[in-house]
């Protein structure tokens, strides 16, 4: 239907359609403004008979609302391309580095101490500590190492001088009787006499710590790490024994196939004493554990002494030695660290030097569980 | 202790391969360190004679031989050996063999233009002995053709570790013994010979010190000859590691590894008087057979005579009274010492010797008699002469421990069960003799058996360890509970948070140079100091964390390292009142060279100060359960650290949770350092223990209504903290105001000299109904109020 106002329309239409922001703008108040035509025409409508207005009422609201939405529409254009216009001035070069958090990480030795309380937990071993410097008695003479022991001669230890600066006996001689001259514990041991003599029987423990010995050399560090183990109940043997070296030693190292083998030894704290092997196999020019050690290609490797607690010991706790018996065994917390996880050089573990810790280190989030395994598997992320 | 399978095989018949002996070895506790098999290092040696020999065209001082080595035609070899003659028979290298002296592989070469076959050997170039002045002369009948190691009976030889329980195993015999026991062959009893002695023993001996000394026999042989002891001999000993001497000195060697007893040969010309086992005098001296002089005291026990001191007894002989080639009469010394005092001397002299070692472990007190026996009849048959009676001073302590010994011990201490007879077996193959009722008797030489708990070791070792199965550990019952102390989940929090907060953790030594220590010590209490440091850097018990994490800084910052941040959680170590040791658990933080490398947004590179110290200390006494909130700032880092830039974290005036700022220039110097440097220290053992005990925390929910800020600038005298400032500002309404912070800090233009403006952000909580404005005026007027105390007022 042809009337006055449809060329009007169409060009209005035809302005919107093209229009910039403010060109619309002005569209929108020419035709929807106040005194805008479109209102103005709706105006009129009121004073029209029902006739009329049923015909011009849709015909100026269908006007009205072609061009609302014309504008709306428009609008709409105009916004998208102007954010486009924006986006594209707002390019970054994604190249370029951000900003970089510090990669903190954890000590192998940490992590590794970490591992054996999680596995000696699920076995029920609480974690047992005492101090790194020691008396002779809890080092030496409670373990049957009397002063004259020639097994002494095979500890290489650091002393303290027998009186301090001022000229006062350095032993806790008033406090709790003369415990003999104070060293640096050779061995984790006399955390053995210490947890039996505080907590009584029966008890399981691994004591971790720092041990000192007086020798350096490629393989051997003035101060390195041990755990020892502690078992006193009624009943325990050497089978136990075993059996808790093989659970412990084939949760640490995540294989079914660790072979021990049980030699007899001696060591003045246990009787009887037995040191033990664990075989390896040769996987590409490493010594990996695992296998029998007797196989073709094969062999053992010395790995940590034990025994079943000498009955002095036992006694030199205050324990009744007829009722209570058990096992200790001490390992190499930096041993086990190295064989696990592939260090070679002992003497590297204590110098700090920040590119062995980030490569050999274990981040925040390795913590050992039972449920995750508690090994840290190499993921090459940080090569 | 090493020992050649020929020389086994005087106490143990056995068919038994090298391969099961040293396994059994293993099994029964006596550890194979190494095999070494001569028969394999003289592979490709013959036995070869000389057919002619002439002199080379062009050198003087060789010869060109032919040789018959038994295969073939002879063979040509140019030799530069003097004794080199035709007719003689000695030991040719044929090209391939390797020598043993220097592992190089003998070719067909040509020497001064004569071609040469092959090599024409020393003893030394074998490796049996140490002669070198001409190549070995064999006997006439020496097989020509046969191999030399077959003819020379080179034997395996074991070299074994003997634990120090076990001296009775420090001979051969020993030894031999246990190998029996472990059913790898059958004992041979060993025979004293009797001898035949002619006269009573002219010299006088006596024990002055029997507690030193229980008993000590002897006698003379008089019109002996020293010479070279016999090859057999020698080559047992060679076995062993030991160099032949001469026939005197080898018998007693070899009497001492043959059946573990130290014995001691004087020679008579040289003593005068009794000879007497006594304590030293104090400011005697000795000179040794090592060369040495001793110093020695009225706590060592030594054989002397009319003239001195001969002997530092059990331990080594005087070098005054020692055989030697001319020696034709000699006292023999056979004597049994006490352990004890033989470990003492031999520590208080730092005196290593075959001797000691078996003495301080205990030698066989029954087999005085038979050693000297032996003895006598080595000497009589080597040396010749004339043997008196044997003379015995004092006794052996032979009183045979008796161990009431119950067999169902095996399983219940070894998880073993072996069959009571096999346990009976085993004891009286290792010469226990089992009587009725398990009463068990031990021979006298083993001093490693003191209660049942032994015979247990030893029935399952011989028995085999192999066999113990293992047996599960019963579980407890109920719930587990944790196993590490409060203090260790303090430091694995502390660990796992400071790695995460990107920290590598270090681990360092405990003991620091002196002077390190010292720098750290002052006011910190006393140190431990080594006596014996294995070096002056690593002397005294470290006094705090920082040094060791500093050096390791250093030596990274040396290697080219931009930035070092490094922490360690471990002890410090202090003296504590009577002695006692004081060690404080402790993290210790060092954050050292570039915090951030130069980058092309952030411009230049840059360093740490003390607010990244104070940063990790927060939060990593946040992370250990310390009330963060409740600290206060305060000064008294000590003299290690910046006056004006380190400060303590307490709680409550007295107790110091932590450390922390920028090391002093002068730490730094002594570190030879640069800076700036910022350090951490985290006393653990201040941090109070949390307190709950409950899984579930108290009720809370968020509040309905949204909190409101208000900004507030104050001037304030410039000295004022702005830690005191806030303090102030949250106390004034401690109600609503649940925050405060520092926005802006400003000083200079537009603020009055001696002041500055300090720009507060204060949060105000609603409770049930939002503030109106006369209650947030309340609190703005409180908050002025509060902050005039301390001198503050409001910027206009």
């Amino acid at each position: 239907m042809e009337t006055p106002d449809k060329p009007r329309l169409d060009a209005a239409l035809a302005a919107i359609a093209a229009a910039d922001a403010e060109a619309l703008e002005a569209q929108r108040v020419a035709a929807l403004g106040k005194a805008g035509w479109i209102t103005l025409a709706l105006k009129t409508l009121g004073a029209m008979t029902p006739e009329q207005r049923l015909v011009e009422g849709p015909r100026i609201q269908g006007m009205r609302a072609a061009v609302a939405d014309a504008i709306t529409a428009r609008a709409a254009v105009l916004d998208a391309a102007a954010l486009d216009a924006r986006l594209a001035s707002e390019v970054l070069d994604l190249t370029l580095p951000a900003p970089e958090a510090p990669r903190g990480s954890v000590h192998p030795v940490s992590q590794v101490m970490d591992e054996l309380a999680e596995i000696f937990a699920d076995l029920g071993f609480a974690v047992a500590t005492g101090p790194e410097i020691e008396d002779d008695w809890h080092n030496f003479t409670a373990l049957n190492m009397a002063e004259t022991h020639p097994a002494r001669a095979m500890h290489d230890t650091f002393y303290f001088p027998d009186v301090d600066a001022e000229g006062r006996p350095a032993s806790n001689s008033e406090a709790v009787g003369r415990q003999g001259r104070m060293l640096l514990r050779t061995h984790t041991s006399p955390v053995q006499i210490r947890a039996m003599v505080q907590k009584g029987a029966p008890l399981r423990i691994i004591a971790p710590g720092r041990v000192y010995r007086s020798d350096s050399d490629a393989t051997h560090t003035p101060m390195f790490h041990q755990v020892e183990g502690l078992v006193i109940d009624e009943g325990i043997h050497l089978g136990h024994l075993k059996w808790t070296l093989e659970t412990f030693l084939k949760a640490f190292f995540e294989r079914d196939d660790i072979v021990l083998r049980l030699r007899p030894s001696y060591f003045p704290f246990t009787e009887p004493s037995v040191e033990v092997d664990v075989g390896w196999q040769d996987v590409g020019g490493r010594r990996v554990l695992g296998g029998d050690g007797d196989a073709p290609g094969h062999g053992w490797m010395e790995l940590l002494g034990s025994g079943m607690v000498n009955r002095r010991v036992i006694e030199f706790a205050g324990l009744d030695p007829d009722r209570w018996q058990g096992f200790a065994f001490g390992v190499g917390v930096d041993r086990l660290a190295m064989l696990k996880y592939g260090m070679d050089d002992l003497r590297a573990f204590f110098d700090g030097d920040g590119r062995w810790l980030a490569h050999y280190g274990f981040t925040a989030f390795d913590q050992p569980t039972l449920s995750a395994g508690v090994g840290s598997k190499e993921t090459g992320i940080r090569a | 202790m090493k020992f050649s399978l020929e020389w086994l095989k005087q106490f143990l018949e056995t068919d038994a391969s090298v391969a099961e002996i040293a396994a059994a070895l293993n099994r029964i506790g006596h550890e194979v360190e190494g095999i070494e098999d001569p028969a394999e290092k003289l592979r490709g040696f013959k036995i070869a004679r000389v057919l002619t020999a002439a002199r080379h065209p062009d050198a003087d001082k060789l010869q060109v031989l032919t040789v018959d080595a038994g295969d073939g035609g002879p063979l040509q070899v140019v030799c530069g050996a003097p004794n080199a003659r035709a007719g003689m028979v000695g030991v040719l290298g044929l090209p391939g063999a390797l020598v043993p002296a220097n592992g190089m592989e003998l070719r067909k070469s040509a020497i001064r233009g004569v071609e040469s076959n092959g090599m024409m050997c020393s003893v030394r170039e074998l490796q049996i002995g140490e002669d070198h002045e001409g190549v070995i002369e064999l006997p006439d009948d020496a097989p020509v053709g046969a191999d030399f190691a077959a003819y020379h009976a080179a034997s395996p030889v074991f070299d074994v570790a003997i634990t120090p329980n076990r001296p009775d195993c420090m001979g051969v015999l020993g030894i031999a013994r246990d190998l029996a026991a472990a059913d790898v062959g059958t004992f041979k009893p060993f025979a004293a010979p009797a001898i035949e002695a002619a006269g009573s023993c002219p010299v006088e001996i006596r024990i002055d010190d029997p507690e030193g000394c229980p008993a000590f026999y002897g006698r003379v042989i008089t019109g002996v000859t020293n010479g070279a002891s016999p090859e057999w001999m020698q080559r047992r000993l060679a076995s062993a590691g030991q160099r032949p001497i001469s026939a005197l000195v080898d018998i007693t060697n070899y009497v001492m590894l043959a059946f573990g007893r130290p014995a001691h040969a004087y020679d008579l010309a040289k003593l005068s008087g009794p000879v007497v086992a006594r304590r030293a005098k104090a400011g005697e001296e000795v000179l040794a057979l090592n060369g040495k002089t001793y110093a020695l005291d009225d706590s060592m026990t030594v054989i002397a005579d009319d003239a001195g001191v001969h002997d530092i007894a059990g331990i080594m002989g005087g070098e005054d009274s020692g055989v030697s080639e001319g020696t034709t009469d000699v006292l023999l010394e056979i004597a049994y010492f006490d352990p004890t005092r033989i470990g003492v001397t031999g520590r208080s002299l730092s005196l290593a010797s075959d001797a000691r070692t078996r003495f301080e472990r205990g030698v066989d007190p029954a087999f005085l008699d038979d050693g000297l026996e032996i003895l006598t009849a080595l000497i009589l048959q080597i040396c010749g002469g004339t043997a008196s009676d044997m003379v015995r001073a004092g006794q052996p302590p032979l009183a045979a421990k008796v161990i009431a010994f119950d067999p169902s011990l095996t399983q219940r201490l070894g998880g073993v069960d072996v069959p009571e007879a096999e346990q009976r077996r085993i004891l009286a193959a290792l010469d226990f003799s089992v009587g009725d009722g398990w009463q068990v008797t031990c021979p006298p030489r083993r001093h490693d058996i003191e209660g049942p708990a032994d015979l247990v070791e030893e029935v399952v070792r011989i028995h085999g360890l192999d066999k113990v199965t293992s047996v599960a550990l019963p579980r407890a019952d109920g719930v587990a509970r944790p196993t590490a102390t409060p203090l260790q989940q303090t430091e694995r929090k502390l660990r796992r948070t400071a790695a995460a907060r990107g920290l590598n953790e270090a681990v360092t030594w405990s003991f620091l140079p002196g002077n390190d220590a010292d720098h750290f010590a002052e006011g910190n209490g006393e140190l431990w100091v080594l006596d014996n440091p294995i070096s002056e850097d690593m002397k005294a018990m470290r006094p705090s964390l920082i040094p060791g994490l500093v050096a390791a800084a250093k030596r990274n910052a040396d290697r080219g390292a931009a930035g070092s941040r490094l922490f360690e959680i471990g002890r410090r170590y202090f003296r504590a009142d009577a002695g006692a040791s004081d060690e404080r658990p402790t993290l210790g933080v060092v954050l050292a060279g570039e915090k951030s490398p130069r980058g092309w947004t952030s411009g230049k590179a840059a360093g740490f100060d003390a607010y990244d110290a104070k940063a990790e200390a927060l939060a990593l006494l946040e992370a250990a359960g310390a009330p963060v909130a409740n600290l206060q700032v305060m000064g008294e880092a000590g003299p290690q650290f910046h006056p004006g830039q380190s400060a303590t974290l307490r709680l409550g005036p007295k107790t110091v949770l932590a450390r922390f700022g920028a090391l002093h220039p002068a730490t730094l110097k002594v570190f030879d350092v640069d800076g700036p440097v910022v350090a951490v220290e985290l006393f653990l053992d201040a941090i109070p223990p949390r307190k709950s005990a409950a899984f579930a925390r108290p009720a809370y929910s968020p509040p309905a209504l949204q909190a409101v800020t208000r900004d507030f600038a104050f001037l304030v005298p410039t000295g004022l903290a702005g830690g005191d400032l806030v303090r102030a500002v949250r106390g004034a309404d401690k109600q609503a105001i649940v925050a405060a912070r520092v926005f802006d800090v400003f000083a200079g233009q537009g603020v009055p000299e001696g002041r500055k403006s300090v720009a507060v952000e204060v949060t105000l909580q609603p409770g049930e109904k939002s503030f109106t404005d006369a209650e947030i005026k309340g609190v703005a007027d409180r908050i002025v109020a509060a902050a005039a105390k301390l001198g503050a007022e409001l910027r206009g």
